[in-house]
């Protein structure tokens, strides 16, 4: 700014070489200023970067018997394993104290930071060459979108064997892209859940639908009480409006056509709008087009776009809704201090199949995906696949937030689990019995599986009809 | 890295900002005592290199990237722009652009010439013009989350003894007057305008304070004179006030207009662009950054970026005219 001093026209020669000569030592002046305005800068910058790891030391615990087990990661002393993911306070703090057995073993130092727009951001910074070492990637789809990229890299032949021990062949399949292994399962959540509250069931004589057919009459038997509408449904959700319906309609899938036809559905082996698929549309329809079945507690059927996500079962409670499909990790949206249990105020059930025997699940899951191959890295991505992390990880959400985190770990020991949901899901998810099937939104290409498909679950419930609706999904499917 | 190599480092980086910038200035200064007109390059240059680095560039990278597929893995030609002006969706989305083009210039000005005038001059005019001026501290977010409560929809069923109650303003007004609740956001084509309502909330106030000044500015000779000719009111407003003001009147009709075309942050608090309602910016940041087809986003931009150029060239002119005057 100081540079900019005007020399007033016609001013004399001298006048000028005077100004000259001050303008001068001023622009000296300002330079000086500048750098140390800068250095002040950077010296805050350096402040924040520069500390030293103060876990570890000179690897301190790797002499006693609680580092037994760590001893094979090596001394990592001094090195720093970055973790980026989409899981923020509160749920962050357990992940955060699960690595510390981990940190004061082997010396290293985990730094984990995660924010809301994780999924848009790990894109853009996997593109731009700036990836953390490991993000916690939500979505089989999102992992291949990464893997396109070519910066992430396959995960090693002991994260491979623990998930061959510890999942099994098709949670191995979900990280697998292209023939190539590359991210472990961490957690897993499950979504074919009802709501419902224990007391109203027991006041008026309801029973714990097990088959496809007696929940239909179950309904039925609500709806013509009067007292309550059977179901409450809620899909809004900013951006995601939508992605509840698209949960129902994968349960449905599951139920009404099969595994198999679920897999080849997802996989665009059979076309979006196949006839199976709108079948299990309709079947949807048939429960939460009905304005005789919902939308408890919110108004007519319309209001299922309008109303939030979180919002939406919470009618339970006051007895104007009596059931709610929704995921394991709804449990967090009932007010603090609501007894959720068999004998509480709210607990869920397993939505059931055609017949009592079968046993589909739809879930979803979380996937340890690196970018980067160094030793640190490739320790901590084997000690996260580990039971060890599991339990402790098991036990960290258990203190903290009571709860509110399980995995589909064999090694999972179930009394380190608080929470009735939880122990529920546990059961569930780990049941030989159980046929798991990964959220399929989730692993349908992104135009489809977080836009097409949202959208078109939104104006389906908005009134478009089953085929117009599958016609335009499928549509946007990419053709490469 | 040691602390003390970092502060190394520093120091080092710290000199050769130093040493750089000192050797532009003194090169600056021995030209400058010589008179030569390339001294000029030197204050342009900074700027010119970062509108090259932050406009430029990116710009074109824009151009090319909406030519390729949604991966940008492969040549598509115009297909993005074809699937623009095709697609039923996409049909909808410049439809929505339109409308609030269209509106909301017209309505915030309207509205704040108006108040401009019934407040010159009256008693509590600066107490009336804060008032209308204060939705403009409030970001568009903000806004967005206050009419989305003002809109709220709960059922109201006249026969059943308890209602949950009205959470929004507007449906509470209505069952107060006896008819039913709206779900205001949700039926097309009407929701635009209900969202087009807060763009006009928040820039009426800023018609207002400009046009207020620009009225303020008419000599009040002319206005004396025209008095003296018998004109009455509207006459006054009409040949006197309006031809006055009207290079102040395009400024901001413009310059809302433009905010129009960018209109992100209302739609996407209040509905995500659903229901109907999206609008090109908000299109593009969900073709890009959620559906993961950065080829149509990248041509929603470029379409956004052609929009504006008429607008912006059209308030050059029409400043460069009034600067002639």
């Amino acid at each position: 700014m100081l540079l900019l001093l005007p020399v007033p026209v016609g001013a004399d020669h001298r006048d000028v070489e005077v100004k000259m000569r001050r303008t001068g030592a001023r622009r000296w002046t300002a330079t000086a200023a500048a750098t140390m305005g800068l250095a002040l800068v950077l010296a805050a910058c350096s402040g924040s970067g520069g500390t030293t790891p103060t876990t570890g030391g000179t690897a301190a615990g790797t002499g006693s018997a609680e580092c037994a087990d760590y001893a094979k990661y090596g001394d990592l002393t001094g090195k720093t394993i970055t973790i980026y993911a989409g899981i923020v306070t509160p749920e962050d703090t357990p992940y955060i104290e699960s690595f510390k057995p981990f940190e004061k073993c082997t010396g290293a130092k985990v730094d984990y930071q995660a924010d809301k727009q994780f999924e848009q951001q790990i894109l853009v910074r996997a593109q731009a060459g700036n990836p953390p070492d490991i993000a916690i990637v939500p979505q089989p789809g999102l992992l291949a979108q990464l893997v396109a990229t070519g910066k992430v890299v396959k995960a090693p032949d002991a994260v491979g064997a623990n998930v061959d021990k510890f999942w099994g062949a098709s949670w191995k399949a979900l990280g697998t892209v292209g023939g190539a292994f590359y991210a472990a399962p961490s957690g897993a959540s499950v979504k074919s859940l009802v709501w419902y509250s224990p007391k109203t069931f027991a006041d008026n004589g309801w029973k714990v639908p097990t088959t496809m057919a007696e929940l239909t009459a179950l309904t039925k038997t609500i709806a013509s009480a009067g007292k309550m509408k059977p179901w409450c449904v809620g899909i809004a959700s900013g951006e995601a409006t939508g992605w509840p319906l698209t949960d129902w309609v994968e349960d449905f899938v599951l139920r009404t056509a099969g595994p198999d036809v679920y897999d080849q559905w997802v996989s665009h082996k059979i076309p979006f709008n196949d006839p199976k698929i709108a079948k299990a549309l309709d079947a949807v329809g048939a429960i939460i087009k009905d304005p005789a079945n919902v939308n408890g507690g919110f108004g007519d059927v319309s209001t299922i776009a309008t109303t939030a996500f979180q919002d939406a079962g919470l009618p339970i409670l006051d007895g104007t809704c009596a059931m709610h499909r929704q995921a394991s990790f709804y449990a967090a949206n009932f007010p603090s201090g609501t007894q959720i249990g068999p004998d509480g105020a709210v607990y869920a059930f397993y939505l059931p199949a055609e017949s009592a025997t079968d046993k589909p699940v739809l879930g979803a899951g979380e996937f340890v995906t690196a970018f980067a191959d160094r030793p640190e890295v490739q320790a901590l991505q084997e000690f996260w696949s580990t039971d060890t992390w599991a339990n402790l990880k098991a036990k960290a959400s258990s203190s903290i937030t009571n709860g509110g985190w399980i995995t589909a770990n064999k090694g999972l020991d179930p009394a380190n689990l608080v929470n009735p949901i939880d122990k529920l899901s546990a059961t569930i998810l780990l049941d030989p019995k159980s046929e798991f099937r990964f959220d399929g939104s989730d692993q349908m290409p992104a135009a489809v599986g977080s836009g097409a498909f949202w959208k078109g679950m939104t104006d389906w419930v908005l009134g478009a009809s089953t085929s117009s609706t599958l016609d335009k999904i499928e549509a946007a499917w990419p053709t490469s | 890295m040691n602390v003390a190599d970092k502060f190394l480092v520093m120091v080092a980086a710290l000199l050769i900002f130093a040493a750089i910038i000192g050797l532009v200035l003194f090169v600056v200064a021995l030209l400058e005592k010589r008179g030569a007109r390339s001294v000029g390059w030197f204050f342009v240059g900074p700027t010119v290199l970062l509108l090259v680095v932050g406009l430029a560039y990116p710009a074109v990278r824009t151009v090319v990237r909406s030519l390729y597929n949604a991966a940008g893995s492969a040549f598509i030609g115009l297909s993005n722009y074809t699937t623009i002006f095709t697609s039923g969706d996409m049909l909808v989305v410049l439809r929505n652009t339109v409308l609030w083009v269209v509106i909301t210039p017209f309505v915030a000005t309207a509205v704040g010439l108006l108040y401009a005038l019934v407040v010159d001059g009256a008693r509590g005019e600066a107490a009336a013009k804060s008032l209308i001026f204060l939705p403009m501290a409030i970001s568009f977010v903000g806004a967005g989350i206050i009419w989305k409560f003002v809109y709220e929809y709960k059922y109201f069923d006249p026969t059943l003894a308890n209602n949950p109650r009205q959470i929004g303003l507007l449906n509470q007004v209505l069952v107060w007057l006896g008819m039913q609740p709206k779900q205001f956001l949700l039926n097309q084509p009407w929701n635009n305008l209900f969202l087009i309502v807060v763009m006009i909330w928040i820039q009426a106030g800023f018609a207002m304070t400009i046009l207020s000044a620009a009225i303020k500015a008419i000599p009040l000779e002319t206005t004396e004179a025209a008095r003296l000719d018998g004109v009455n009111a509207v006459q006054l407003f009409r040949f006197i006030t309006v031809p006055s003001i009207r290079p102040t009147l395009v400024v901001v009709l413009t310059t809302i207009a433009i905010g129009c075309l960018k209109v992100f942050d209302i739609v996407r608090t209040m509905t995500g662009g659903l229901y109907g309602t999206s609008v090109v910016a908000n299109e593009f940041y969900t073709q890009s950054f959620t559906a993961g087809n950065q080829g149509l986003g990248a041509a929603l931009a470029v379409l956004l970026f052609v929009l504006v150029i008429p607008i912006i060239v059209y308030n050059i002119r029409q400043l460069r005219r009034a600067e002639a005057r």
